[in-house]
């Protein structure tokens, strides 16, 4: 550069040290940034005057406007509790069925619903109750426990084969090919059975002969047709609706291994209302019954 | 003699870590152990070859070898942390990249994440610093560095530190303290390398030939020193077992973590922020050739800064399990912290005055200058964020992310570049840079690969905040968590594209260093140690 650099002030001597070149202008403090790092200082002795701020030996000065954000969500979380209270117990005293009769409850049921179920149950289940690979869908028709109002209720309550509740929903498929209760050759025969029950390709050969298997070993719990019955939870077998999937590897691996999903009781972590109202919100996904 | 001794030791250190393989309770240790064994009897055999060979220390010459191994493994650790940066945030967008059933776990978001924030911020950032302040105690103290080879052992143990910490991640080996995941036995060799460190730079102070100690050194010192306390108290833990990787915390509950978020805030505080203003204060005047802004402002900003930034943790844990008072006092010194921050980028944009012109001729300033301005900008924020009613919205958010990144992508990774371009040239003694048009390249993919991700993580973290506390007029939750996760989406893949820019930036660097060592004709060595004046 050829011109020397020009500033309206007169120029600022250095400090006169130098270091590898370095030199350094003896500039006086910025005022602004001087009396805004005064002001912070001053505002931060009047905040921590205000707040909760210096510890003292067994305690701290709980400031002079005190408060802490835990009241104050506490508070906003007691005006809605106050606001819902009577809704609720009108929730808890109706009888299930007739939720659905009253607008205004029903109303609160399916918001409140919706909110219990987007927390605690959308994890499994997903955010729009679609289910996934071993947690059912509960927004088609089928059912595994029953899909009335109450037995959504019931299940809600205890949970499926959990280990806190002696009322969960239970049953127990055995592992056939695991425990060695059918030879691999009759494993494949029942797949392929069950593949044609549900519509699905299959070899007619195998299937044939595994309807006597099915007949012998399946049928107590799925039922000489196959659909299933509610009272054990053993799923309908014909609908092609499949919580594990319904290809001959998932099927095979389903009678080798069995499978044993389960759902925890909410009764002990959500309040009766809660309960309610997430069973009003399920069964009015569209598969209640 | 001093050989022979060097060579029991090495030796002694070889085989323990031998048995400790063998007895090793968990795999990250036996692995661990395993590399600890071949880096003691490589350096066996390196020692033995030289025993009794005469070793010439010109003590009025630099040592300047050190500093050239700490620029290429700054480089290397840089590409190396942004691309497991990309990885993790196209993870994020696209889980089927944690390919969980191919690699059975070893990938996962979980395991890469920390390997990413260790690898850029201890791997890079950490040479970073490492290198530039062996360079500038040398330069600003006209002295060579003190210890003989100490420095070499430094820079080659803390490169041990950063293997044996990111293959422990990798199979399993922490303990669960952000930024401090390292187990106890990497912890134990990192002090011993850092006492070293700490030797190294103050020997060569105290050797100086300058009447006054330099500002740059002032910021390296504080930042070496209070590293060394935060990490040994924030690491006081007992081993299970000497044989095993696993270890327990001392403190427990809120004590732990107060003391994980005083360690955590200061990591940022004095790595991030102290050292790498030492960077700044010898870089920009150096590439400005310009003198410092004001000496007074130094002086006053610096002691302001480290007083200040120690008290600010707390912030790191509002409405949490910790005590309301200590959650307002981490607040209050956060915001009171705000002036003295920007002091240093006052600092920094006023020694350009005079000097302005060179921001559109010399990328090189411009890439320091854009540094100095994300530093202002993240030092704005961070104040603002640590309000507690503004917390309430951005923490646990990705508002958080984006704050962190406009401060390392920005203010470290770009100071760091800048110290990098400046320096290839002289340590390798080449006529200047191989292309300045690359460097211009790097600036603007870098710069707006930031703008990117800064701005993705605020408009998903300003979303996910106010989406988690949507309540209907019942007061019930409108959202899921899931659905904030899905609404999300195209900014993750935005903020992906802005790593992949940053990455792309690096690259081009390394080329063009590559380039200049190998290409640009060679100049005169010029690293005589003569004071200035």
């Amino acid at each position: 550069m050829s011109k020397k650099p020009t500033t309206t002030k007169t120029q600022v001597e250095t400090t006169g040290h130098s270091w590898d070149g370095i030199e350094e202008y003896n500039n006086p403090l910025p005022r602004w940034w001087l009396w805004t790092f005064y002001l912070t200082i001053i505002w931060g002795l009047i905040y921590t005057i205000l707040y909760p701020a210096w510890p003292l030996v067994h305690s701290a000065t709980q400031g002079l406007w005190g408060g802490n954000p835990r009241i104050a969500v506490e508070a906003e979380i007691q005006r809605f509790d106050d606001a819902n209270a009577a809704i609720e117990a009108k929730l808890v005293d109706t009888d299930l069925t007739a939720i659905a009769a009253d607008g205004e409850l029903l109303d609160f049921a399916t918001n409140a619903g919706g909110a219990v179920f987007k927390t605690w149950c959308a994890q499994c289940h997903g955010a729009g109750a679609a289910g996934a690979k071993g947690y059912p869908n509960l927004v088609d028709n089928d059912w595994l426990w029953g899909g009335s109002i109450e037995d959504i209720h019931t299940t809600i309550q205890h949970g499926i084969r959990n280990a806190e509740d002696a009322d969960a929903r239970y049953s127990e498929m055995p592992k056939f090919g695991a425990d060695e209760l059918l030879e691999p050759a009759q494993i494949d025969q029942v797949v392929q059975y069950v593949r044609q029950i549900s519509g699905q390709e299959h070899d007619a050969g195998l299937a044939s002969e595994g309807a006597v298997v099915f007949a012998d070993n399946c049928s107590a719990c799925h039922m000489e047709d196959g659909t299933g019955d509610r009272a054990q939870g053993a799923p309908n077998l014909t609908d092609a609706i499949w919580l594990y999937g319904g290809d001959v590897a998932a099927l095979t691996e389903t009678v080798t291994n069995a499978r044993f999903g389960v759902m925890p009781a909410w009764s002990d972590r959500l309040s009766e209302a809660d309960i309610r109202a997430v069973a009003t919100w399920v069964h009015s996904r569209g598969g209640g019954e | 003699m001093w050989d022979y001794i060097k060579l029991a030791v090495l030796g002694a250190i070889a085989v323990l870590a031998a048995i400790a393989a063998n007895y090793a309770r968990d795999l990250a240790y036996m692995v661990n152990a395993l590399t600890v064994m071949l880096a003691a009897a490589i350096t066996f055999v390196w020692v033995l070859r030289r025993t009794d060979t005469p070793k010439v220390q010109p003590a009025n010459e630099y040592l300047d070898g050190v500093v050239r191994a700490g620029v290429i493994a700054t480089a290397f650790w840089g590409v190396v942390g942004f691309l497991v940066g990309v990885t993790v945030a196209f993870q994020l967008a696209f889980p089927a990249l944690n390919f969980s059933e191919l690699a059975h776990g070893y990938l996962n978001f979980g395991k890469l994440r920390p390997l990413h924030t260790s690898a850029v911020i201890f791997a890079f950032g950490g040479n970073a610093l490492l290198m530039s302040s062996f360079y500038v105690v040398q330069r600003t103290s006209a002295a060579r560095l003190w210890g003989g080879n100490l420095a070499w052992f430094v820079f080659w143990g803390y490169q041990l530190v950063i293997v044996l910490a990111a293959t422990g991640y990798i199979l399993g080996a922490t303990q669960s303290k952000e930024y401090a995941e390292p187990e106890w036995y990497v912890d134990w060799w990192l002090t011993i390398v850092w006492v070293a460190y700490l030797a190294v730079f103050l020997g060569t102070i105290i050797k100086r030939k300058e009447p006054h100690i330099y500002v740059a050194n002032w910021f390296y010192l504080s930042f070496i020193v209070t590293i060394a306390m935060l990490h040994v108290v924030n690491n006081l833990a007992i081993p299970v077992s000497v044989f095993g990787s696993k270890s327990v915390q001392v403190f427990a509950g809120v004590q732990d973590a107060m003391t994980q978020w005083w360690y955590g805030h200061n990591a940022v505080g004095f790595f991030l922020t102290a050292g790498f203003l030492g960077m700044m204060y010898y870089f920009v005047p150096k590439q400005a050739e310009r003198p410092v802004f004001s000496y007074k402002l130094s002086i006053i900003h610096f002691w302001a800064l480290i007083f200040l930034y120690i008290w600010a943790g707390p912030h790191h844990l509002h409405y949490t399990a910790l005590p309301e008072w200590a959650s307002t006092l981490g607040m209050v010194f956060s915001i009171i912290l705000w002036m003295p921050s920007w002091g240093g980028m006052i600092n920094g944009l006023m020694t350009l005055s005079g000097a302005w012109d060179k921001i559109r001729t010399d990328p090189v300033i411009r890439m320091m200058v854009i540094s100095v301005g994300f530093y202002g900008m993240s030092t704005f924020e961070g104040p603002m964020m640590s309000i507690k009613a503004v917390n309430s919205l951005s923490h646990y958010t990705d508002w958080t992310i984006g704050h962190v990144h406009s401060g390392a992508l920005g203010w470290n990774g770009m100071i760091t570049f800048g110290a990098l371009y400046f320096l290839v040239p002289r340590l390798w003694n080449r006529a200047g840079l191989y292309s300045l048009k690359l460097v211009s390249w790097h600036f603007w993919l870098a710069t707006i690969g930031i703008v990117l991700y800064a701005a993705a993580m605020w408009v998903t973290g300003i979303m996910e905040g106010l989406m988690w506390r949507e309540v209907d007029a019942n007061g019930f939750l409108v959202n899921a968590f899931a659905d904030t996760v899905a609404a999300k989406f195209p900014m993750y893949v935005v903020r992906g594209l802005g790593g992949v820019m940053y990455l792309t930036g690096a690259i081009i660097m390394v080329y063009n260093l590559w380039a200049t060592v190998a290409k640009q004709p060679a100049t005169a060595t010029a690293n005589a140690a003569v004071p200035a004046e």
